[in-house]
């Protein structure tokens, strides 16, 4: 048995990773719970977001966290204008039509990355990149503190807008009651297609807090939206708080299974919890009835 | 106020609304009279632009309104109360209520509620519960509630009387008779005929798609077809 001084680091290197988690699965379980829709082409948006990212920084020298400001209203537009332009017109109101349509953008988008990038794997020097913050006698990277406090701070800006907003009121009222929707004027092709951009907009906030500590790739997105797949169903589909606290487990558990079992065994963890959760909990820990 | 000219609608390809004509005054109540399948719910998914119209005219304060979109009706003034309720279940009771506001009567949004509590006190009781835990009656007056938070320059009530106890039935009738004592005009699409004629003015009956009988309502009551059809009074 590892003593303190081994596992606090790693369940707080875990919080971190989980905070990131966190933010991709909330933007997945937006989509989800007004859509109805399950996005297959998250994780090739958060790769578009990450080379956003990058070549801001490579060809421009803007800092990553500077990119906060261009990065994620750029990606609101884009999936506005994806939702609007081409998954909405393509789907004919049939879920699994999206859903077909989500995958196909996901392998084009990848494929485009493929083609024009390579597969070389790129990364941004940053001067605080290997700094580190001792918290609790643990030594932090210095981004990855800054990553978990975003993500915190995004998801506290997600929920406000969600719950004190009539923007927010209509994407809630839409996900359930979409003739009632239409009766008080609320536009329902902008809205779907609002919703679609601020789940978006989640990714191109992870990518800038994600890239000072991580790489991009054009294959960079499946690892994530794996897990934030597995975060959406063990917080209860359509859960915000559910995502929250979902993504902070699966951060904490993918740890401790790297520090038990070997780093290559450290995801086993999550995905025993995604088939325990399915078995015995499938509405999730904070998920509504079935 | 509304007139509705010659209008043609259905599903598919099965044509519901075969030619119907009726009109609505200012501060009138006419109720829009027939049993159920008859194509009166059809009518106000026109009205309100949940439907395409086929053919016929539409005009709302003299302006043509057939083929616009919800959102755009809703901004001239004419607010549907639709069948079913159809309120927020996942959203708190004043939440809903602010949602009637969403495009029309944002700027007087807090008087507007204020004065929707006061005409329905268990609304405010329950303010803060999720709409989906509300009873049928209150999810009702609820969803009149939200009609009203848009400030309408006409409103159509679509069976608001569908699934409530006897009781509830008296106090809905009397209800909207009280919303349109201050001038408002309802279209009220009900099935419940006695009740409905008791309030309104005129009104308009319709079988198999077509307005089949209309007039005041107190002309109506002594129409011996009527009596057959709809009072089970020979």
């Amino acid at each position: 048995m590892p003593d303190l001084a081994i596992i606090v680091p790693s369940v707080l290197n875990g919080l971190t990773t989980g905070a990131l988690y966190a933010l991709v699965a909330l933007g997945l379980t937006l989509i989800y719970g007004v859509l109805h829709i399950i996005n297959f082409a998250h994780g090739a948006l958060l790769m578009v977001g990450l080379y956003a990212v990058y070549f801001l920084h490579s060809s421009f020298g803007i800092d990553p966290y500077v990119s906060l400001l261009i990065v994620p209203p750029a990606m609101f537009a884009l999936g506005y204008a994806l939702q609007r332009g081409i998954i909405g017109r393509a789907s004919h109101g049939r879920d699994e039509n999206i859903l077909l349509v989500t995958l196909g953008l996901s392998i084009v988008i990848e494929n485009l990355a493929l083609f024009v990038f390579r597969s070389d794997t790129r990364s941004v020097d940053t001067p605080y990149s290997f700094e580190v913050v001792e918290i609790l006698g643990a030594f932090l990277p210095l981004p990855k503190v800054i990553a978990f406090a975003g993500a915190l701070v995004t998801a506290a800006l997600l929920w406000l807008l969600m719950s004190r907003t009539d923007l927010g009121r209509a994407i809630r009222a839409l996900a359930k009651e979409r003739k009632g929707a239409k009766l008080v004027g609320i536009d329902v092709d902008h809205v779907f297609a609002m919703s679609f951009g601020l789940g978006i907009a989640c990714l191109g906030v992870a990518a800038c807090l994600l890239l000072p500590s991580y790489y991009v790739t054009p294959q960079v997105g499946h690892g994530f939206v794996l897990i934030a797949f597995t975060i959406v169903v063990l917080g209860g589909m359509g859960s915000f708080v559910g995502a929250l606290v979902g993504g902070l487990i699966i951060g904490v558990v993918e740890a401790l299974g790297g520090l038990f079992l070997g780093e290559s065994l450290g995801q086993i963890g999550i995905f025993l919890i995604f088939i325990l959760v399915l078995v015995f909990r499938p509405t999730g820990l904070l998920g509504h009835k079935v | 106020m509304l007139e509705i000219v010659n209008l043609r609608a259905g599903y598919g390809a099965v044509e519901v609304l075969r030619g119907v004509s009726l009109d609505i005054g200012q501060g009138e109540i006419v109720a829009l009279l027939g049993s159920n399948g008859v194509g009166k719910t059809t009518t106000s998914s026109v009205l309100s632009g949940l439907l395409p119209a086929w053919g016929g005219e539409v005009r709302f304060k003299s302006e043509p309104i057939t083929g616009l979109s919800p959102q755009a009706i809703v901004d001239r003034g004419l607010i549907h109360v639709p069948e079913g309720r159809h309120i927020f279940p996942n959203l708190a009771v004043r939440e809903n209520l602010e949602l009637g506001a969403y495009r029309r009567g944002k700027a007087n949004r807090a008087r507007n509620l204020e004065r929707v509590m006061e005409t329905f006190p268990r609304l405010r009781e329950r303010s803060a519960q999720k709409a989906g835990t509300l009873s049928g009656g209150e999810q009702q007056m609820l969803a009149i509630g939200r009609g009203m938070m848009a400030e309408p320059d006409l409103l159509i009530l679509d069976e608001p009387s569908i699934g409530l106890s006897p009781l509830l039935v008296e106090e809905m009738f009397a209800l909207i008779g009280k919303l349109n004592e201050s001038g408002l005009p309802i279209l009220l699409v009900e099935q419940n005929v006695l009740q409905s004629m008791e309030i309104a003015e005129r009104a308009f009956v319709m079988e198999n798609g077509e307005i089949r009988l209309s007039g005041p309502t107190a002309q109506l009551m002594d129409d011996p077809e009527l009596k057959r059809s709809y009072l089970g009074l020979a």
